[in-house]
This record gives structure tokens, sequence and C-alpha cells, in this order.
């Protein structure tokens, strides 16, 4: 390599200017056994820089991988319960939407069936309401336990 | 579209995926948090340290554009905290009787070393010209990664880099007339 080359590098190099292909050429050169007596002071300076390159990290890494909860299944075990609760309080909320006119008509006759049947059973249950006097009967002759009670009393007296 | 895909993806880093993340800067990190620290054993523990949060935070890693930049920048960060509480707690003393030892320790072992000169040359120098030799000369990280880990601009760092140059030659011109003499 020609010296001026090395010198001219140099200048370059104490300016900051230098590519790192540049600072490459001058590492090469100054870990050379002999340089350019004027220039042997640069010699430790990029003899330091290349040894000081292979200095490594040795120590042991102390990595756990620890099982961090995962909040994501939390959040999508969440959004499953808010579901399910919005379609037992509302079930089937659109679907009448979606219903055809036939169907409405159908479900129209449906409900006025239904009605029929239960005023005609409302109407049987109040047929047999009668019933109930029985009960109250039951009721008024209820006093006539107390009958019992004197005779008990008399037998204990006796004994 | 990609980057979506990227979120989307539940699977956790592997260790050993991370340490094919890490391996190919972890010396680096260590060399600078050593550059700023100077005990090895706390450039050690500031390089645990570092990848242990990086560890931790390894579902986002993947969003990072440039994990090892952002990783030097953390260690820059991390060792001048480390730097700041013990000038608080005036350590100096202690941080000052290491480098004594040191020195006095690798002079009976290896005298006329002059790579030592050049280490406590570069110990001397502002905590600044330090991160910008050791990631150039010593890294050869080009000047937009340089920028970008340091947060300054690439002039900045030229000059900077340019005082640092210039300090250790001038001051290697000495000790090497000393010697001649």
């Amino acid at each position: 390599m020609v010296l001026n080359n090395i010198e001219h590098l140099l200048e370059k190099y104490e300016n900051g200017e230098t590519s790192l292909k540049e600072e490459q050429q001058l590492k090469n050169y100054f870990s050379q056994e002999t340089v350019a007596p004027h220039l042997e002071m640069y010699k430790p300076m990029f003899q330091y820089f290349v040894v000081n390159q292979q200095e490594q990290f040795t120590k042991q890494l102390p990595l756990k991988s620890k099982k961090v909860f995962n909040y994501k299944w939390l959040s999508i075990a969440a959004v499953v319960v808010l579901m399910v609760s919005i379609f037992i309080t509302k079930p089937f909320n659109n679907e009448e939407l979606m219903l055809t006119a036939a169907e409405k008509t159908e479900i129209k006759n449906a409900k006025e069936a239904l009605a029929i049947m239960s005023k005609h059973l409302n109407q049987g249950t109040a047929q047999v309401n009668y019933l109930g006097a029985i009960n109250k009967a039951g009721t008024q002759v209820d006093y006539l336990k107390e009958i019992t009670n004197p005779m008990d009393r008399l037998f204990k007296n006796k004994k | 579209m990609v980057r979506r895909n990227n979120i989307n993806q539940p699977k956790e880093m592997t260790q050993l995926e991370f340490l094919n993340v890490v391996t190919p800067f972890k010396d680096k990190v260590f060399r600078l948090a050593k550059r700023l620290l100077v005990s090895r054993e706390e450039a050690e523990d500031a390089t645990q340290e570092v990848l242990i949060k990086l560890w931790k935070n390894k579902a986002k890693i993947k969003d990072y554009k440039n994990i090892e930049a952002f990783s030097m920048t953390m260690t820059k960060n991390f060792c001048f905290d480390k730097l700041k509480s013990k000038q608080a707690q005036n350590l100096k003393i202690v941080h000052n009787n290491y480098q004594d030892h040191n020195v006095s320790l690798q002079k009976a072992v290896e005298l006329n070393d002059s790579l030592n000169w050049v280490e406590k040359i570069m110990q001397e120098l502002p905590e600044q010209q330090k991160m910008v030799v050791q990631l150039r000369d010593i890294e050869q990280y080009d000047f937009k990664d340089i920028a970008k880990m340091l947060d300054m601009n690439e002039t900045a760092i030229r000059v900077a880099l340019s005082r640092a140059r210039k300090t250790i030659r001038e001051k290697l011109t000495k000790t090497h007339n000393y010697g001649v003499k």
C-alpha cells in the first residue's frame, strides 16, 4: 500500500470523513509488523480497536419463560357470556322481522285459536268453582275438634 | 396486511428463537456497557439487565424494525442511569479505585503494553466521544445506525468522532515520545 495513500486516509480519518471501507484499510495497514516510523503512534490505536472487537459476553442468561395468564381467553369468555345472556333475555329478536306475511297470519291464527281454547278452559274452571264451598264447609266443621279436647282433660283427671 | 399478520400471530418467541435474535449483537451490547461502566462485572450485569428486559418484551420484539439499534440505545440509557446513580451516591472513589487496581494489575502482567495506554486514554474521553468511537471504530456501524442509537445527527457524530480521534492520537504521540526518550 502506498504510504501517501495512508497519510491521506489518516487525515480524512481524523476529520471523521472516512468510510468504513477506508477505515478497514487503515486497520489492515497498522496491523502489519512494521509501519512507517512517523506513523508509529497510530499503531496501538488501530490495534486496540481490532482487539477490542473480539471481547465477548460470556455470562449465562437466566431466561425463564413463566406462564403468564392469558387475558385474551378471558376476554373471549366474557364475550361468550355476554352474547349468551343477550340471547336469553331477548331470544329471536330479529326473527319477527324476517317472517313472511303468510307466516305472520299463521301465527295470528294460532294465537287466536289458543286464546279461544284458554277462554273455554277458564269457563270450565269457573263452573267447577262451587267445589270451593266444600273446603269452606270443612273449615266450618273444624270446631268439632274441640270436643275431643275436654274429653282428653277428663281422662287425664281420672288418672 | 403483513403487519397485521404479525400482530395476530399468538405464538410467543421460544428461548431458542430469542437467543438467535440476540446472539449477533449481545457482545456489542456488552462492549458498549464496558466502555461506559469500565468494570467488567458491572458491564456483565448491565448486559444481563438489557437482555432480560428484551426477553420480557419478546412479544413486541417482532414489531421493532431494528432490534439491534434499539438494544444499543437501551444499553446506553441503562449505563447512563447507572453512572448517574453512582455519582449521586458518591461512589466515584470506588470507581477510581477499581481503575487504579486494574491498571496496576495489568502493568504487573505486561509492563509495556501500549494497548493499555489506548484503553486509559479512551477512559478519559467524554462519555459521548467514548460511545461514538466505540460504535464506529470498534463495532463499525455506519453513521445512520449510530445516529439512531445515540439520537444524534450525523454531523454531530462526525464532529465528536473527529475530536476523539485527534485526542487519542495526540496523547499517544506524547506517550510514544516518552517511550523513545
